[in-house]
This record gives structure tokens, C-alpha cells and sequence, in this order.
């Protein structure tokens, strides 16, 4: 596979959290709006990418019997900054996505794939392919994010009291606060799984599915 | 007394780890389609988020706060919950064979499930002291137990009826999560 291949097969094809089933608690629990959601995906995306970075130029030196400690060391000192650098630079948005930050140090997508992909491939790669999962997950995130803060506040971008973002729900409109609260957040996950698994098989029918 | 069986029912039923809290929803829709295989992985978690949750909060009040160290805590508590597991594998392989047998693989897994280290921060964070902290820790990886259990007696009866195609798999057993979930959002204001 070309570069570029690694780096647009995270877009639709393994795309996370639907296709990889991976990573589901961040993707439940922050999208509440499509901003946090998108906050959560680029700090995954980063720590994602260094990660991969750094296991593919450590692969040979790592014995294998400590792989998975050392690939959780590599992750644990990434999530770390990215911990520190929100705390100073996006204060809200860190006390929002709270225990959720330290969290991304189990986040199945990232140790999956260091194992799967990065300690098997050089470096250029696994940097596609880190930065590729990585949007990808940011742009699922996002999505799922806008529908429930469209369904649920009838908002969208919100992201504090002074940048409330668009009202563009008509004005009689009553915001539909199942989709806010946790139960929301399973049905809206599993309507638009459902929606892809239709699209890939509507694919499939007309010949063109891969 | 009162306030911990108050704190019981806090985590088991109106905050749920899973439902509520969004921590180890990974292996809620993996392992759930047996009920052989939750009971196994939902005794697992008790087990080992018990200890872990004790022994994260002795590490960072004994060793990480004298010290100063607290920016540490992530690298810290993964470094211990991932020793931890593979020293409780090895424990119960030795003296519980049995024991091992039913659990065996579900061990390996629960390193890198969100729920024993979300509830390890939950600890520091809420400021519990250690007491508090063992209660809370059984008390979350029962409600964990607790809806695993429910989700696999659901999700056995998926194989007798017939699902769309689209919703087959994960799909549907978002849904019924969601659906859990509502039911168990009616216990909120019991505590």
C-alpha cells in the first residue's frame, strides 16, 4: 500500500470508532457538542500520531516479551503532555473532557495500533497511518457531536457562554434532551453505525462496494 | 455505615460505571454476547479493580504527593494496573488453577480497560480517603458485573429474531445499551 493509501483508509474503510470498533468511551461520553468532540479527537490524533512515530523507530530495539509495557510507556508520556498543554492553553475544554484526557492512555484505538500497524512498519507509515485513524476518528467524533447538539440543544459549534455558536433550529423548536444525556449518546452511536453498515451494503449491491 | 451503602447504591445503580460514567464500554459490547463469558469477565473486574483501585491510592498518597509528583499519576497508575494484572494472572494460575481456568482470559484484557483506571482517577480526584476508596472501587466494578450480566442475557435472546441488516451487531447492541441505560437513568434521585 502507497502512502497515501495508510493515510485515507482512516477516512471511511477502518474509519474508528464504526469500522474499528475501538475507543468507545471517549466517543460516548464527550459528545455532547461537536466542538468537544472535536477537541477529544485532535488530542487523540496527537497522541496517536507521536506514538505510532516513536514505536516504529523503537520496533527493533523493543524485546518482544515487554512490547505492550513499553508501548503503553511511549502512550502514558505522550498523554501526559497533552494533559499539561490543555490545562494551560484550553483550560474549559480540559475541565470538560476531565478524567476523559487521562483516559486516552487506554484507549484501545492507540495501543492498537501500535501493535497492529507501527511495530511492523517504518516510520513514514506509521505516520500515515496514525495521522489517517487519527482524523478520522476526530471528524467521527465531530459528527456525532453536531447531531446530538443539533437534536439536543438545537445549536451548533457551541463552545462556551461567548462563543455560543449558531441557533439553527427554527425558533418553536424544543430540544430533544434524550440525546444529551447517556442513553442518547448509545442510540445516536448505534442509528449511525447502522446508517454506514446500509451505505457499505447499498455499495455492495450496485458492484461497487470494494 | 449509612453513608457507605449509600455510596453502594451511588455507583452500582444511579452513577453505573458503564451506562452512566462511559468507562469500559469496550469490553460491555465485546464479551457481552455470552453469559458464560460476562459472568467471567464481570468476576474478573471486581477482582482485580478492587486491588487496583487500594493500591493506586496507597501509590499516590505514600509515594506520589511527598514527593511531589503528581503530574505523574497517568504513566504512575498505568505502570501499576499493567504489573498488577500480570502478577494476579500469575497468582491465580499458581494457587486457584480453577479459578484461572474461568477467568484466565479475560485477565490480559482488563489492562487496557478504561473502567479500572477511570475509577483509580475517580478516587484521587473526589478526594476519598482509603477506606472509601476500597468501597467505591467494589461498588463500581459490581454495577460494571451488574451490566455486563443484563447486556448478555439480552443479547443472547438477538440470535431467535430477525434484525435488520443494517442494525446486526454493534449496532443493535448500542441501541439496547441505550436502552439499558434509559432504565437505569429512572434510579436517578434515589440517592
Amino acid at each position: 500500500m502507497s502512502i497515501k493509501d495508510e493515510f485515507t483508509k482512516g477516512f471511511w474503510e477502518v474509519i474508528p470508532p464504526f469500522r474499528l470498533v475501538l475507543g468507545l468511551c471517549p466517543t460516548l461520553a464527550v459528545t455532547t457538542t461537536g466542538i468537544n468532540g472535536m477537541g477529544m479527537g485532535l488530542a487523540t490524533t496527537f497522541v496517536l500520531v507521536f506514538s505510532n512515530l516513536f514505536v516504529s523507530l523503537l520496533r527493533r530495539f523493543i524485546p518482544n516479551q515487554v512490547r505492550i509495557a513499553s508501548f503503553i510507556v511511549i502512550i502514558a508520556s505522550f498523554v501526559v503532555i497533552v494533559e499539561l498543554v490543555m490545562k494551560a492553553y484550553f483550560y474549559q475544554l480540559s475541565e470538560f473532557l476531565g478524567i476523559f484526557i487521562p483516559l486516552i492512555v487506554v484507549n484501545c484505538i492507540i495501543l492498537g495500533r501500535a501493535e497492529a500497524f507501527a511495530s511492523k512498519n517504518n516510520p513514514v507509515m506509521s505516520l500515515a497511518d496514525g495521522l489517517g485513524i487519527g482524523l478520522g476518528f476526530t471528524i467521527s467524533l465531530f459528527v456525532l457531536g453536531s447531531i446530538r447538539e443539533l437534536l439536543g440543544s438545537g445549536t451548533l459549534l457551541y463552545y462556551d457562554a461567548s462563543h455560543p455558536g449558531f441557533h439553527v433550529m427554527w425558533s418553536s423548536f424544543e430540544p430533544f434532551a434524550f440525546m444529551l444525556k447517556p442513553p442518547g449518546a448509545f442510540v445516536a452511536l448505534g442509528i449511525l453505525l447502522a446508517f454506514m453498515n446500509l451505505i457499505t451494503q447499498l455499495q455492495a449491491k450496485k458492484g461497487g462496494g470494494r | 455505615m449509612g453513608d457507605f451503602i449509600l455510596l453502594m447504591i451511588g455507583a452500582i445503580l444511579v452513577n453505573n460505571i458503564l451506562l452512566i460514567r462511559f468507562l469500559g464500554n469496550c469490553p460491555f459490547l465485546g464479551v457481552s454476547r455470552s453469559m458464560d463469558t460476562a459472568t467471567g469477565m464481570g468476576l474478573a473486574v471486581i477482582f482485580v479493580l478492587t486491588l487496583a483501585g487500594t493500591i493506586t491510592w496507597c501509590v499516590h498518597t505514600y509515594i506520589l504527593v511527598p514527593l511531589g509528583l503528581e503530574y505523574l499519576r497517568t504513566i504512575a497508575f498505568i505502570l501499576v494496573i499493567a504489573t498488577l494484572v500480570q502478577f494476579v494472572e500469575m497468582v491465580v494460575q499458581k494457587t486457584a488453577p480453577p479459578l484461572y481456568e474461568a477467568l484466565g482470559i479475560f485477565l490480559p484484557l482488563i489492562t487496557t480497560n478504561c473502567a479500572v483506571f477511570g475509577v483509580a482517577i475517580i478516587n484521587i480526584n473526589e478526594g476519598y480517603d482509603l477506606i472509601t476508596s476500597i468501597f467505591f472501587s467494589f461498588a463500581s466494578a459490581c454495577g460494571f458485573a451488574l451490566a455486563l450480566v443484563l447486556m448478555a442475557g439480552m443479547r443472547e435472546r438477538f440470535a431467535l429474531v430477525g434484525i435488520p441488516k443494517a442494525f446486526e451487531g454493534t449496532a443493535i447492541g448500542l441501541i439496547t445499551a441505550g436502552l439499558i441505560a434509559l432504565a437505569f437513568s429512572g434510579f436517578i434521585g434515589l440517592v
